[in-house]
């Protein structure tokens, strides 16, 4: 029986020549990742080294500080005193520990988790990752099994090097053949799969993403198709590594070594097919106030909105803030909406000032903020008032997720945000002039 | 056997969200959290911090409760009031976190329930004294059992070390 890339990469791990889907694994972890939340997670690995024996000044320690990453980007610059002490805390854990992939609010190494990791070539095809982040799914677009864990999770693979009682997934597989249509990109696809699948149609399974659409599509356009993997409640997405995951590792992200990558076999069991038709797609609308309430753009268009956020970890990247920069250039976004702009890391931040791009969106009236999570959740900048609509390049539009429980928000594609901008009102950019 | 009222019910699709919203995250200590159990939810939480409810009451839910964020304040938070959580069932970060701090929470797919209704949790089902139905629980996930047992991950992972004298 033939295995999925999930089952090998899992067989590979172990050392062994296959598993099977059900089957509980202890899994030998590559790299730990956290942001902010390290805080909690140094108190539960502490708590765990309690009354263990240890002797008087010897303080308990990680398995491998060198595969541990921590990066802060939910709250920064620090947006109150007790943030400030939970990251000093967390900057003290990391010294003393001497973990090396940290980094720190900084204009030169610092961004969103989730692009700084693939941008400094920490992933690697082949990986198990785990991240007290839910969106750590991302990874899975350079063949990494990678998933979010929670706090306590994360102090014991810390504690022990691996991740206990991991029960084999079942895979989904999707299909996605010909070319996208002009004004359509992956993240309207994703969006449309969310919306088939359901919140919860992909729940304790992996999405292993094949056809030539996937093929064709650059990194950066995968990284959105496994971010949002989790929105259908998936335990990972998935690419199988191929030349562009070459390219992207080797260009991108300055990886010298060798690469071992590898396919599913073509007699693979999946729980599931589905198979997408890419020339057939529309721009994509999620609804408040679930990431499975999708609608193609003709259903939402016209709609009032108060305020655009482009950015996160879905949608901040330098081929993200290019389209919308080239939108807005020249023109200016409409009186009485505001737009925030976040680049998912400072690296991107400068590529996209190299390039002026943004200088195009602060002379179109758009607020060009530091890479970070904040707006996307509601917990730094950019939170909406009562009765406000936003419309966002973000993953998620949960009551109350942009700070306000009394607020709606909807999802897009970054071109889409852009027409929006302009107009004031939910825009289908390819009916621009 | 575990007998309690339902304090509050709930719909599909709960997000982490709605249970601890991310405005709240800074707070991360589990006795600390409980004050921001379902804070936008201004009745609920003002009954919860003046103890209204005694350890064994219950939340009941629909399909995919705790889904979207990781963050183990949803857990934590509604742990920290000993309540229990029955629901169709469950996102997987969230029932994971939940066994790992001992959060006891239901699997119980044709659950039927209404706020104020008296729910008894017997082996294998829960019975509604209420509307005199009764309804079949779901195992939880076998590759969790032992840590159940254990009473939480860090107790389970603490027994490991000392094994393997890490």
């Amino acid at each position: 029986m033939g295995m999925t890339y999930v089952q090998k990469l899992l067989a590979r791990a172990c050392g062994r020549t296959g598993v099977e889907t059900g089957e509980v694994l202890e899994l030998p972890v590559h790299l730990a990742m956290s942001h902010e939340n390290a805080a909690l997670v140094i108190n539960q690995f502490n708590e765990i080294f309690r009354g263990i024996g240890r002797e008087v000044g010897r303080e308990p320690r990680v398995w491998d500080p060198d595969r541990i990453a921590i990066i802060f980007d939910h709250r920064v610059p620090a947006e109150s005193s007790k943030t400030a002490t939970n990251q000093k805390k967390i900057r003290d854990f990391v010294a003393e520990q001497g973990i090396s992939k940290f980094h720190d609010i900084r204009g030169d190494v610092g961004g969103i988790c989730h692009q700084i990791l693939p941008e400094n070539g920490y992933v690697r095809p082949g990986q198990v990752l785990v991240g007290t982040d839910s969106h750590t799914t991302t990874h899975g677009a350079l063949g990494a099994f990678a998933f979010g864990i929670g706090a306590t999770e994360m102090a014991a693979v810390w504690a022990l090097g691996s991740i206990l009682n991991v029960e084999v997934p079942g895979t989904i597989k999707v299909v996605v053949d010909g070319e996208f249509p002009s004004g359509v990109y992956a993240k309207d696809l994703i969006l449309h799969l969310v919306g088939q699948l359901t919140a919860e149609g992909a729940n304790f399974k992996i999405i292993e993403f094949h056809g030539d659409a996937i093929r064709s599509l650059p990194t950066s356009g995968r990284l959105v198709l496994c971010n949002m993997s989790v929105e259908a409640g998936a335990t990972a997405g998935v690419v199988p590594p191929d030349e562009e995951t070459r390219r992207y590792l080797r260009d991108e992200a300055g990886v010298e070594d060798e690469l071992d990558l590898f396919a599913p076999d073509a007699d693979a069991m999946y729980d599931r097919v589905v198979e997408i038709d890419a020339t057939r797609l529309e721009p994509q609308i999620a609804c408040p106030h679930t990431v499975d309430n999708v609608k193609p753009i003709g259903e939402v268009k016209g709609r009032k909105v108060d305020q655009i956020v482009v950015g996160s970890c879905t949608n901040g990247r330098l081929d993200d803030i290019e389209i919308v920069a080239r939108t807005l250039k020249g023109k200016q976004v409409a009186e009485g909406t505001r737009m925030l702009v976040f680049p998912a890391s400072w690296r991107i931040y400068s590529d996209a000032l190299n390039s002026g791009y943004l200088q195009d969106l602060i002379a179109a009236g758009a607020v060009v903020c530091n890479p970070g999570c904040g707006p996307c959740l509601g917990i730094h900048q950019g939170a909406l008032g009562d009765n406000e609509t936003a419309l966002a390049t973000t993953n998620r539009n949960f009551k109350g997720r942009m700070g306000n429980p009394g607020a709606e928000v909807f999802l897009c594609s970054p071109v889409v945000a852009a027409a929006s901008a302009l107009t004031g009102v939910i825009s289908d950019p390819r009916e621009m002039n | 056997m575990a007998k309690g009222k339902v304090v509050l019910k709930l719909d599909n699709d709960i997000s982490t969200d709605i249970i601890y919203p991310g405005r709240y995250m800074a707070t991360v200590l589990p006795t600390e959290t409980p004050q921001f159990a379902f804070a936008d939810n201004a009745a609920f939480n003002q009954a919860l911090n003046e103890k209204q409810f005694p350890a064994g009451s219950l939340i009941v839910a629909g399909d995919n409760f705790g889904c979207g964020s990781s963050r183990e304040q949803a857990a934590s938070c509604i742990k920290g009031y000993d309540l229990i959580v029955v629901a169709r069932n469950f996102a997987r970060i969230f029932l994971q976190n939940s066994i790992n701090v001992g959060l006891q929470m239901i699997i119980c797919p044709g659950i039927e329930a209404e706020e104020g209704d008296e729910l008894e949790i017997r082996d294998n089902k829960v019975c509604n004294l209420t509307s005199d139905k009764s309804f079949a629980i779901e195992p939880l996930p076998k590759a969790r059992q032992s840590i159940i047992d254990a009473g939480g991950l860090i107790p389970y992972t603490r027994r490991l070390l000392l094994e393997r004298g890490v």
